[in-house]
């Protein structure tokens, strides 16, 4: 029993333990966290992929904030029953700017990947005022309150600069200009020029809410709204290799 | 406290060799069948990371030696029920729209998959059992009231291309116009004209302000709803002498939809959809008992 013998002079170690332990969990780390970062089939750049316009930020931050997550996940699993309902399974690059993602596993609701463009604006607002107004089975707690909740994108360009921080390819030129980009992108009236140059002419434009005044509901629907329309998928093909 | 492991009594149990304060610990066996099922599951830990992908390498991982792709499998699954599809949706796609209710096959299986599509993607605004939100403007599927027709043809190109939504360019399009807001008509006039389209619609109304109304109604909103108010699918205009609001009948409702005017939108379908399932799905709305 050489080796219990051996053992014994670690058990009997606190620091000895402690340092030994921290090993053997950064060995196991690293094994299973670097290649996450190298590997091509983890960092895959997929066409049409772009930042959140700034609108599109703040609604995620509200998304987060009432805790959306906690019934709707963003992930439709590689499944043909997934796929059927829900659409075009996710890719990782589709979450690449998630920060942090939104995948999840628990769906009390539907998954919410690729709800973009499935429904109309007004839909969206009658549905957050009162789910059961639409869908009278639905479990949906009202959300009415965003209605009321004006937003003027004061600290959207710091938000954005944090977000740079970790790698989202947000531009000076993006930054500087964010609190116009976070307005314009919900009056179709104005000059949306300068979003549409930034962001791609793909953006939604619109007064999400249909009401004059710029509130949560705007920024809100407008994330929902370009949730998994990013990816042109007639154009995508899948690498056989990963 | 630690020392060797020492047998106390031959015949019993040896000990751990861990003592304290007197209380020594037995060091039995254990269970053979438990011993057996952890060697198992290591080794079948160590022959899944061999078959399916696990280990990540330098520039890629292990691919397993089974060849399993998730991407690869999916695709096969989904293609295996749509080649069995295949010759039935071809036959749906080739069908002349008009006479896909009549042909028993294609009906029989139109609605079944329509059933599911309409589910879905159409049951969060038309109602699991397609009966709409009465007043909130998503229409009812079940009557035989149409804005923009009841038949096959009209049907599908709803779908296919929705109303009023700005990604389809062929999308059904019109606009009241904000009557009140824009200053067209004055709060007088407004007052009037809707007491005239509460006398056309059978409700309680005030005569003077309807007979008033009905000079008002025929200089704006004829031209849309009509000379007698019963609407005009080419414009989606809804007809005005029924008791089917989209989005109320009573004064302050009739009143707010002058005023402001009404812009309902329905995305639309293709890119979404697959010309087969928007054609089960118009099959299933048109079963629906509204169908033309």
């Amino acid at each position: 029993m050489a080796f219990l013998d051996k053992h014994k002079a670690i058990e009997t170690h606190a620091t000895l333990l402690m340092v030994l332990s921290l090993l053997v969990v950064t060995i196991g780390g690293i094994v299973e966290i670097a290649p996450l970062f190298y590997l091509q089939n983890t960092i895959e750049k997929v066409e049409g992929v772009r930042p959140y316009t700034p609108l599109e930020l703040a609604g995620r931050d509200i998304y987060i904030r009432e805790g959306c997550y906690v019934c709707h996940s963003q992930m439709i699993r590689p499944m043909r029953d997934e796929v059927e309902r829900y659409g075009h399974y996710s890719l990782a690059a589709e979450s690449m700017y998630d920060h942090p993602f939104q995948w999840g596993s628990k769906r009390t609701g539907p998954d919410l990947a690729r709800v973009g463009g499935k429904y109309s604006n007004a839909w969206h607002v009658d549905h957050l005022v009162n789910p059961q107004a639409v869908v009278p089975e639905s479990v949906m707690p009202k959300y009415n309150f965003l209605l009321d909740t004006e937003v003027d994108g004061k600290y959207i360009g710091d938000i954005m600069s944090t977000h740079r921080m970790v790698g989202v390819p947000y531009t000076d030129e993006e930054i500087a200009a964010a609190k116009e980009d976070f307005a314009a992108q919900a009056n179709p009236d104005g000059d949306t020029s300068g979003l549409t140059t930034r962001y791609g002419d793909k953006v939604t434009i619109a007064n999400f809410d249909g009401q004059p005044a710029l509130t949560e509901m705007d920024a809100l629907i407008a994330y929902l709204q370009v949730l998994g329309t990013m990816v042109d998928f007639s154009t995508f093909m899948p690498d056989p290799t990963r | 406290m630690c020392a060797k492991q020492v047998k106390k009594v031959p015949g019993q149990v040896e000990t751990t060799g861990h003592s304290w304060d007197g209380i020594e610990e037995f060091n039995n066996p254990l269970p053979r069948w438990w011993v057996w099922v952890l060697y198992l599951t290591i080794i079948w830990g160590i022959a899944y990371t061999v078959a399916y992908p696990a280990w990540p390498l330098l520039t890629g991982h292990t691919q397993g030696v089974i060849g399993s792709d998730q991407r690869a499998d999916v695709e096969a699954d989904i293609k295996k029920f749509d080649d069995a599809n295949a010759p039935i949706k071809a036959k749906l796609i080739a069908a002349d729209l008009a006479t896909i209710p009549a042909n028993e096959e294609l009906k029989t299986f139109a609605e079944s998959a329509g059933a599911s599509v309409f589910k879905n993607n159409c049951a969060q605004c038309h109602g699991s059992g397609a009966a709409g939100v009465q007043g909130k403007g998503y229409p009812n599927l079940l009557d035989n009231d149409w804005l923009w027709g009841g038949d096959m043809e009209a049907i599908h190109t709803t779908i296919t291309h929705g109303i009023r939504n700005t990604t389809d360019a062929d999308a059904r399009y019109s606009q009241m116009p904000s009557f009140g807001k824009d200053g067209i008509l004055d709060k007088g006039q407004i007052g009037q004209v809707v007491n005239f389209v509460r006398q056309i619609s059978g409700q309680d109304h005030d005569a003077a302000l309807a007979t008033a109304g009905a000079t008002v109604f025929a200089d704006n909103c004829s031209a849309c709803h009509g000379p007698e108010g019963k609407g005009d699918r080419n414009f989606g205009a809804p007809n005005l002498t029924d008791a089917i609001w989209l989005y109320g009948g009573d004064e302050a409702t009739l009143t707010e939809t002058v005023t402001n005017a009404r812009f309902g939108v329905m995305p639309a379908w293709t890119g979404r959809l697959s010309e087969d399932q928007i054609r089960s799905v118009a099959t299933y709305v048109h079963s629906l008992g509204g169908g033309e």
